[in-house]
């Protein structure tokens, strides 16, 4: 609508927009704000905090004592290890109900998409003890599988979906041109569809990153990603404010970051298109 | 080099009989058009002769050897397609060298030919431009140029001009048929327009519901129509078709006669009154309304002047009456 | 397009996936179907006797089982009000013509983003710890007693601490479809002399329903599933005032090591599950046809 907005409703709709934001914004300012200062002020009234005196030594406590880092490694590692694998099944398996679409490709997609919705504590026994039998708990590898899974139909329907929009066109001429399946696959699909599989990367590392389901259960320490490590701060164990802020501050500011560039893709992705 | 045979093809999705059998010979070197109303089969004959379908039934002969269980690649064909189907992440030069690449050509062999091409199409300047930076008749031209370097024993054009702008259309039919002339080889144009069919081709093959109505040259198919469809597909604008006692009086079902064989005459046995007149300068084209006869399309001479309302007396020419058994079949 | 030769590779390609996530669906569902009918607990192991539909007796009259339940419905509920009430509400204030609309957007979008063990525990130790929690601090300037959210209001602390993290999907969805209405059609009832309360009605809200409906079964997918707040702020207590139908499963399977009756309680869940996931494979379906 190209037509003249008046400037004072304009003015009412930011004010209250921008209250509302940062309103909801705030819980996220707050822990951002409490990392930087020490135990002793993170407990005091509001005012009092902010005004305290800022510091960088909470973040170095919990890097110290912690063993932050390494934590930090292996939600990279997981969540980077899920999607690869995940892309590298979910690629062909795209690529063919895109391109190749049987009377069944349909019934398939939902089929997939279907495995997401059990609840995981329907399996949550049988996948314990299977970890557990075969030495896989408290293991990267073995979290890794389990994310793959659980994100492999996001995974493959959305793919599905930037694939659908590649002109079938340029595929056939490719094939014409003498291009036989790897090197359709390697120097027309592939290419067409780097921002597709971007995107998608992109979701499903940020879904990873997030599990908090499967990460509490197999994992307890040497494994453990960050949000095993952050639940561990969950049992009362005295004035700990500012190093929970800097901890949480660290582990969720990656995905922050990422999450503001993905807001198309999520839509995409969880929505299962049935919104557009 | 570039005769294609088919024998009784046919093709089916599921239970729909799109094609229920073809029998077509093309020569070496033939412009051929195939020409017919949306769905009737056009495309997909097209898309069976390059490999990209595999057909129900039936043979196809590519210069003698059966080609029909081959590859598209291995058909030595090149396509040229509606939406032109570049790869919009290569340079055009790369977009005309790929062929070449997935065929294996060492590089030098391959900027040879690429360049040849681009001077033949005037694309040289534009060679290290991306798609998305082209215009529609130069993302054409690059299209056809990928197909040029392959040297095929044919090309296939599926309706390769209905996105381009009337004009431009003009430049690019009367460019492709300069092509056909210089290279020589065999071209297979799948087309809805029937003016480009009668401008460029050699042979015109008449498609309908999957079925052949007639093959023919332009003014075989123009002066001799077969039947019924092919008379009222061919011709711009349409054939009038006279059915009742008039028909009768002249021994058939229907009678036909085209718009530009009726004169507008003092002693005409026609008669009726102008409904609507259009004056377009070059022509007139008039909707007269002839009673029993039904409604008449007159093609007439820019300087007359008549409107809506105006009554007139039309005489078919001498000789250019087509008469149509009940069956839509052509009388001799 | 789909040749023979095409045909079969595709075939091929599939497979990975598909036996993949066949071998997810059916192995570990299925053993935890084969538990449900022992009578199974790890602290006896070698122990297992087989025990019929005991374990799903058991759990169904675990005097949990109820309020379990019934958590689980207010808990799912709850969230769903919130987040589709505020999110439409949002999603309509963010479609207005306002300065900085980027910033609010990633303001509103952000708590989606916070891993749910991190959101859980700023919200139990930031704002609602009795002592030196923000609220706390806030009674006590406003002269008023701290309330101690979670001991008093468990469930109604979680249900704010989830519909925190899921509003900004839903206000993201509906935006979305906000966004994608016809403005050709808004156009067209105007000059019909449609005034914009008129448009409201007739326009944006039959376009929202489908969305909004989209939003609430995917939600509740999810919401089933919520482990790990509660298990971070108040561990299904006090009682079983916030225990939901997940968390008694966690808890009877890996707390009370109570395999066959875990698992039962977790194939009531998978049959609750399939009830929503069955309307919302049916609106997929359709759209899936366009």
């Amino acid at each position: 609508m190209a037509r003249k907005v008046s400037n004072t409703r304009k003015t009412v709709i930011t004010a209250l927009a921008w209250t509302i934001g940062l309103l909801i914004f705030f819980p996220i300012l707050w822990i951002i704000i409490l990392g930087f200062k020490s135990e002793g002020d993170a407990i005091k009234t509001p005012f009092e905090v902010l005004f305290s005196s800022w510091t960088f030594e909470s973040y170095h406590e919990v890097q110290e004592r912690s063993d932050y880092f390494r934590h930090f490694m292996n939600s990279v590692i997981i969540s980077l290890g899920s999607t690869l694998i995940a892309l590298v099944i979910a690629i062909p398996a795209a690529w063919s109900m895109a391109f190749v679409p049987g009377r069944r490709t349909k019934d398939l997609l939902m089929w997939m998409l279907s495995t997401k919705m059990m609840p995981a504590v329907g399996v949550l026994v049988p996948m314990y003890l299977l970890f557990r039998d075969f030495g896989l708990l408290d293991s990267r590898a073995g979290l890794v599988g389990v994310l793959t899974l659980i994100n492999l139909p996001i995974v493959v329907w959305m793919l599905y979906t930037y694939f659908k929009e590649i002109p079938g066109e340029i595929l056939e001429a490719a094939r014409m041109d003498g291009a036989g399946l790897k090197s359709e696959i390697l120097y027309v699909l592939t290419p067409m569809a780097i921002p597709g599989i971007a995107s998608t990367l992109l979701l499903n590392v940020i879904l990873s990153w997030n599990e908090a389901f499967w990460t509490l259960q197999l994992t307890t320490s040497k494994a453990a990603p960050l949000t095993q490590f952050i639940a561990s701060y969950s049992s009362p164990e005295g004035l700990f404010y500012a190093k929970l802020s800097a901890a949480s501050t660290m582990a969720i500011a990656p995905i922050l970051i990422l999450g503001w560039f993905s807001q198309k893709q999520l839509v995409r992705g969880l929505t299962f298109g049935a919104v557009k | 080099m570039g005769k294609i045979t088919l024998k009784s093809v046919r093709k089916s999705f599921g239970d729909t009989h799109v094609i229920p059998g073809i029998d077509l010979e093309i020569n070496d070197g033939e412009f051929v058009v195939f020409v017919g109303p949306s769905g009737c089969g056009k495309s997909t004959l097209l898309r069976l002769i390059a490999g990209l379908e595999d057909t129900s039934g039936g043979t196809i002969e590519i210069d003698g050897k059966d080609a029909t269980d081959l590859p598209p690649a291995k058909r030595g064909l090149a396509m040229v397609f509606q939406s032109y189907a570049l790869y919009p992440h290569m340079s055009v030069r790369k977009n005309i060298a790929f062929p070449l690449k997935m065929a294996g050509m060492d590089a030098a062999e391959q900027d040879k030919r690429v360049n040849h091409a681009a001077k033949i199409l005037n694309l040289s300047s534009y060679l290290d431009r991306k798609p998305g930076q082209l215009s529609g008749g130069q993302r054409q031209r690059v299209a056809i140029g990928r197909a040029i370097v392959r040297e095929p024993a044919a090309f296939l054009f599926d309706e390769p001009l209905s996105n381009l702008d009337a004009a431009l259309r003009v430049t690019m039919r009367q460019e492709i048929s300069e092509l056909h002339q210089t290279l020589k080889t065999t071209m297979i144009y799948v087309t809805h327009d029937q003016v480009e069919a009668l401008t460029m081709a050699d042979k015109i093959v008449v498609l309908h519901a999957g079925v052949i109505e007639q093959v023919g040259s332009p003014l075989d198919l123009y002066r001799n129509p077969r039947n019924l469809f092919v008379a009222g597909f061919i011709g711009s604008p349409k054939m009038n078709f006279i059915t009742g006692p008039e028909a009768a009086k002249h021994d058939c079902h229907t009678l036909g006669i085209r718009p530009e064989h009726l004169d507008v005459t003092e002693d005409g046995i026609w008669e009726g009154v102008v409904g609507l007149s259009e004056h377009l300068g070059s022509d007139t084209f008039l909707k007269v309304e002839a009673g029993p006869l039904g409604t008449l399309t007159v093609r007439a001479n820019g300087e007359v002047d008549l409107h809506h309302g105006d009554k007139v007396r039309l005489s078919p020419q001498e000789g250019k009456l087509h008469r149509f058994d009940k069956d839509g079949k052509a009388l001799r | 397009m789909a040749t023979a030769h095409s045909r079969t590779a595709a075939r091929l390609m599939v497979s990975p996936a598909v036996i993949l996530l066949l071998l997810w669906m059916i192995v570990p569902l299925g053993m935890t179907i084969y538990f449900s009918f022992l009578r199974y607990n790890l602290l006896m192991p070698g122990m297992e006797t087989w025990a019929g539909f005991d374990n799903y007796y058991w759990f169904v009259n675990n005097p949990a089982f109820w309020p379990a339940l019934s958590n689980t419905l207010v808990l799912v509920v709850g969230v769903l009000a919130i987040t589709t009430i505020g999110g439409t509400l949002l999603a309509l204030l963010l479609d207005q013509p306002m300065w900085g609309q980027g910033i609010v957007r990633i303001l509103v979008i952000a708590p989606f983003f916070v891993m749910p063990t991190v959101s859980a525990l700023v919200w139990k130790n930031m704002f609602m710890n009795p002592v030196n929690g923000l609220f706390a601090h806030a009674a006590k300037a406003l002269g008023l007693q701290p309330f101690d959210f979670l001991a008093h209001a468990p469930l109604a602390s979680i249900i704010l601490i989830v519909a925190w993290q899921w509003l900004p999907f839903a206000t993201l969805i509906l935006l979305t479809a906000l966004q994608s209405l016809d403005r050709e059609q808004m156009d067209a009832a105007e000059m019909d002399g449609a005034g914009p309360i008129s448009r409201f009605i007739y326009l944006t809200v039959p376009h929202l329903t489908r969305a909004v409906t989209v939003v609430i079964l995917i939600q509740t997918i999810f919401l089933l599933s919520v482990f790990a707040e509660i298990l971070v702020t108040t561990n299904g207590g006090p009682g079983t005032a916030s225990t939901t139908i997940t968390y008694l499963v966690y808890a009877q399977s890996l707390l009370s090591f109570d395999v066959g009756g875990g698992s039962a309680g977790g194939i009531i869940a998978v049959i609750l599950a399939n009830i929503v996931a069955i309307f919302l494979m049916r609106m997929i379906g359709k759209n899936l046809e366009s």
